[in-house]
């Protein structure tokens, strides 16, 4: 009921304008380092067809490639389950959990490494509220998780908040001098404090970057280590994937991890690329794959190759609008362009305003490694929501009213004259009314000529 | 060879010297231009607000005013784009798929029709060139920083070659102006934010004249130019190209 839309999230993220100001320069502090990392690849743009291409093929026998994976996992010695939903994921971790971590007396501990997917499945709170702890182990996801705060960008958690955010967070949470500020101690209190979880910890869970169909094995990409402490210290080891993680063989990988983290951060490559295949003696491992609306995305031929994305976040530190208006403005756990054209096909009516917090400047379509046309579908998705009658009436009939004037040059002309002559006698006071004209709170409108172009070739050129 | 002049509906009603100098500029150049008192707008204002159905009639309408020539030039990027690119949901009649293919952008038509390379102007001014999205990605008539570091495109091409002038180093080359149509008014606040970020790399780098190939973004950063009574005189590429002074 209260949900609030971009414009006022952003116009409320943008009162601060020093903040907005840091909040820009960092993420566009990202496009650079990825851009240098990029220019000297004389390849680049030939990977970025290359992989969009595989990923045309695979989601074109995904059902193959799915079942092909499943054989070879269950081959490895891996159990796989399939979700259709969000709620059925994270029963399946649960039943997981209860039948393989028996403990007694005490919750059960799960370690976490980032994953975008468990997060668009709320399993820590499904999880919490079953007894099960849930500590996330990713730096900037457990910063969040302290705050209690959604993730903010998909690759940076918590990339919308300072240094001096975090000092006081963990002064609460873990007893940090109040004032620190130096990312070093910082971050040695956060490693300190997540060695003791990763020993203590019964279930590690993990996202997947990439799911190898040819060998049943999948890859996981982070740069602090976080997954592999994790999942070899814990008995049993969760794998939380997407349907779209498939790749159709391990020689394809390397188009992508080219890809991927200089895309994301400006690195050649994430500090781990790791690779898990079959459990450990004695230990378990289980892939969860989970569908969640992504087939209906599939069915959708203009929305379909969204589903190419390989999660970077590109698109958010290249995005002007994202960068001045926050990943939190977008109230979906993915955020940014990406996530304007992902959210529609879960709740068109609550995500109604996110295909229009663009201008459609098409740099999210040409940063993208997977080459998404992201500004086409944000269009096509603004149709959508037209044609669903989900556009505030005031632009809905003003459109249509609009329209009708300019397919009557007459009209049209007369129309133009006349809102010109009020422009002109009115006062500045009203013209500029900020309650009434938005434009005028921070420009000022064109001075309106007496003379149209018409006007004037009507009197010189006829 | 037939060419007519479009000039949208914006720059008709606010920016009419914009037109001049457009028609000066092509007649200029040697290029013998019909203006079709009929015309008025390409439709994208109601279609990038979700409402391309209802633009349908000013498709139709636009088609029927501009089938005849053999080019429409007209000097914005962001409605020659329109045309080419969404111009797809009417009935593609052999008049549609003419007038999809023969609509220029100005710079593009002098470029890569008339093939001219250079125009005789003297402009001793430092000038920032803001690259419209439109015409710069969407019709690629510049290169993109997501693409290449190499910053070149149709307009500094011939900007370039003008006496005295000098271009400004943009710290961001191509950062979109936040303008976006109704974006401007529907996202007021990061519209605004983008704007004055804009003018902040321009003045930070020294433009005295902020020049560009769109009358919309200009507009936009116009407007915040005179809030800020910030010493920028903005111009559009026709102006500059067709001998006007600031």
């Amino acid at each position: 009921m209260n949900h609030q839309n971009h414009p006022e999230l952003a116009e409320a993220f943008n009162k601060d304008f020093e903040r907005t100001t840091w909040h820009d320069e960092t993420l566009w502090f990202v496009r650079q380092k990825r851009d240098k990392a990029v220019y000297p690849i004389p390849e680049f743009q030939d990977l970025r067809t290359l992989a969009s291409e595989i990923k045309d093929h695979t989601l074109s026998n995904l059902d193959n490639y799915l079942i092909e994976f499943e054989q070879n996992a269950i081959k490895n010695g891996v159990k796989v389950h399939w979700a259709a939903d969000a709620a059925e994921h994270n029963q399946i971790v649960m039943d997981i959990i209860k039948s393989s971590c028996k403990v007694d007396g005490r919750n059960t501990r799960m370690v976490k490494s980032k994953s975008m997917l468990t997060e668009e499945c709320h399993l820590n709170g499904f999880l919490q509220k079953n007894n099960i702890d849930v500590v996330d182990t990713d730096l900037g996801e457990r910063i969040i998780q302290f705050r209690d705060e959604p993730p903010s960008h998909i690759v940076m958690p918590a990339i919308h908040l300072k240094k001096e955010d975090v000092g006081e967070t963990f002064h609460e949470h873990l007893g940090t001098t109040k004032g620190e500020k130096d990312p070093q101690i910082l971050t040695e209190a956060a490693r300190q404090h997540l060695r003791e979880k990763f020993i203590a910890a019964d279930v590690a869970l993990t996202g997947v970057n990439f799911a190898i169909a040819e060998t049943g094995s999948f890859v996981v990409c982070t740069n602090e280590g976080n997954a592999d402490l994790g999942v070899n210290l814990a008995k049993v080891h969760i794998a939380s994937m997407g349907i779209e993680k498939i790749i159709p063989k391990l020689h394809h990988l390397s188009v992508y991890t080219r890809l991927l983290a200089r895309s994301a951060t400006g690195q050649p490559i994430t500090t781990y690329t790791s690779h898990f295949t079959k459990p450990a003696e004695g230990k378990e491992m289980h892939i969860v794959i989970v569908d969640n609306g992504r087939t209906q995305q599939l069915g959708r031929a203009d929305f379909r190759n969204s589903l190419k994305c390989i999660r970077c976040g590109a698109c958010m530190n290249t995005c002007p609008v994202y960068r001045r208006s926050g990943g939190h403005s977008y109230d979906f756990t993915v955020p940014g362009p990406i996530g304007a054209i992902l959210s529609p096909n879960i709740d068109l009516h609550k995500h109604k305003s996110l295909p229009f917090a663009s201008t459609l400047c098409g740099s999210c379509s040409d940063v993208c490694p997977v080459k998404i046309d992201i500004h086409v579908q944000l269009y096509k998705w603004r149709q959508i929501v037209g044609q669903q009658n989900e556009l505030p009436a005031t632009k809905k009939w003003g459109m249509k009213g609009l329209a009708k004037v300019l397919s009557m040059p007459k009209v049209y002309d007369l129309g133009g004259k006349l809102a010109r002559g009020a422009l002109r006698v009115l006062p500045h006071g009203l013209t500029h009314n900020q309650s009434m004209n938005p434009w005028a709170k921070a420009r000022e409108l064109p001075d309106a000529p007496k003379q149209s172009f018409k006007e004037w070739y009507e009197e010189n050129r006829k | 060879m037939k060419v007519a002049l479009f000039i949208p509906c914006y720059i008709d009603q606010f920016y009419p010297n914009v037109g001049i100098a457009t028609l000066q500029l092509l007649e200029k150049l040697g290029v013998e231009v019909a203006f079709p008192m009929k015309q008025t707008c390409c439709g994208q204002p109601m279609a990038n607000s979700g409402c391309e159905q209802d633009s349908k009639g000013v498709y139709a309408h636009f088609v029927d005013t501009f089938a005849e020539f053999d080019y429409i030039v007209t000097p914005s990027g962001s409605c020659t784009y329109h045309i080419k690119k969404h111009y797809d949901i009417i009935e593609q009649t052999p008049a549609v798929q003419k007038v999809r293919k023969s609509v220029y952008e100005l710079v593009d038509f002098i470029e890569n029709v008339l093939k001219i390379e250079e125009i005789p102007v003297d402009f001793p001014h430092k000038v920032g060139l803001h690259l419209s999205c439109h015409g710069q990605r969407g019709l690629r008539q510049a290169n993109a920083s997501e693409i290449t570091g190499v910053r070149d495109g149709q307009i500094s091409k011939l900007l370039r070659k003008l006496k005295g002038i000098e271009l400004t180093e943009l710290d961001r080359n191509d950062e979109c102006c936040g303008f976006g149509g109704t974006f401007c008014v529907a996202e007021e606040a990061v519209s605004a934010r983008m704007g004055k970020d804009r003018i902040a790399d321009h003045l930070r780098n020294g433009t005295k004249v902020l020049t560009g190939g769109d009358v919309s973004c200009l507009m936009h950063l116009e407007g915040i130019v005179k809030r800020q009574n910030a010493p920028i005189k903005v111009m559009h590429i026709a102006e500059i190209l067709n001998g006007n002074q600031p």
